[in-house]
């Protein structure tokens, strides 16, 4: 038994210390806006934040994560920061299929956080991680520009 | 008068013979496992040395960027299978310990030089991080399809203790 804390509530879980954290937030807790993509952090779809820095969660093992504020992408929009993030995705159309989105929206609000107005340079490293397989680079890097805008 | 000479003469000797003590430790540093993390702007992998995957920088602290950072992926342990490497704080070395692009003499003389081995200034200390560190242990047991060093850990430690106890003399420069 391990407990968390997801979006500020305390939860505790079964599942093995090893367990990657993904599979605990989607088969055990239904928080299913966080996606699988790769299961090797070499894509970012299943990024959320650890004590608001982004982790990958499918290689992030349950035990690691106890002690630690899990963020996902369903209280994203619960901080100012994650709200004008979701406004100028909205506004730019950047998902299309989608499936990479949540990841995307996690690392372009932690890499506000951290760096509130970005060059493109620091949108490239923070967001080279999280792959799109619909190519909305263009309207990703815009985006956070434009969340970065409206502080 | 003999005794005398061959005195004067053994030392001389020894002197050369030591900067031989060095290539052990070369054969182990400056293979991947240790190399692709010695780098100055961005790590790198695999054992032909890529350039890390994602565009993985070196950022303020030897960390990565600001929003990416090492521990985003490398955890405390393997992962996927070992496919994903991790130890306890993963992380580059720093900067002026950068050996990428040196040659074995170079290197040697790097890493014996406090201002560019993390301020290192007696042989031990200077051996003591390739003992002990778990990041460095963890070169041994890497998981996944990596290679690991030319030799054991056991007998790097045997090397560099002989390298030490010579006074760290390098290949050309003793």
């Amino acid at each position: 038994m391990t407990t968390l804390t997801i979006n500020g509530k305390r939860q505790a879980v079964t599942a093995e210390p090893d367990t990657p954290l993904l599979w605990v937030l989607r088969d055990e807790l239904h928080l299913n806006g966080t996606k699988f993509g790769c299961g090797m952090a070499l894509c970012g779809a299943c990024t959320v934040h650890l004590d608001g820095q982004p982790v990958r969660a499918c290689v992030t093992p349950v035990s690691a994560a106890a002690g630690h504020k899990i963020t996902t992408i369903e209280a994203i929009g619960a901080t100012p920061v994650g709200q004008r993030v979701q406004k100028a995705w909205a506004a730019l159309d950047v998902p299309q299929c989608g499936y990479c989105q949540s990841g995307q929206i996690m690392a372009a609000t932690a890499l506000l956080k951290a760096i509130p107005k970005p060059t493109d340079t620091d949108i490239d490293q923070a967001m080279s991680g999280n792959i799109c397989r619909c190519g909305t680079y263009q309207r990703i890097r815009l985006a956070i520009h434009q969340a970065a805008g409206d502080a | 008068m003999r005794k005398l000479l061959a005195l004067l003469l053994v030392p001389l000797f020894a002197q050369a013979g030591d900067t031989a003590l060095f290539d052990p430790v070369a054969s182990v540093v400056m293979g991947p496992r240790c190399i692709n993390c010695h780098q100055a702007d961005a790590p790198r992998q695999k054992d032909w040395g890529v350039v890390h995957a994602q565009q993985v920088v070196r950022g303020a602290d030897g960390h990565g960027a600001a929003a990416l950072r090492c521990q985003a992926c490398h955890q405390a342990a393997n992962s996927a299978d070992g496919r994903v490497p991790g130890v306890k704080d993963w992380h580059l070395a720093p900067r002026s310990m950068t050996w990428r692009g040196l040659d074995k003499k170079a290197v040697c003389l790097q890493m014996r030089d406090p201002a560019r081995n993390g301020n290192r200034k007696t042989p031990r200390e200077v051996v003591e991080h390739m003992r002990s560190d778990p990041l460095v242990l963890w070169a041994w047991q890497p998981g996944g399809h990596r290679t690991t060093p030319a030799l054991s850990h056991d007998d790097f430690v045997k090397a560099l203790v002989a390298w030490a106890d010579a006074g760290l003399p390098c290949p050309d420069a003793p």
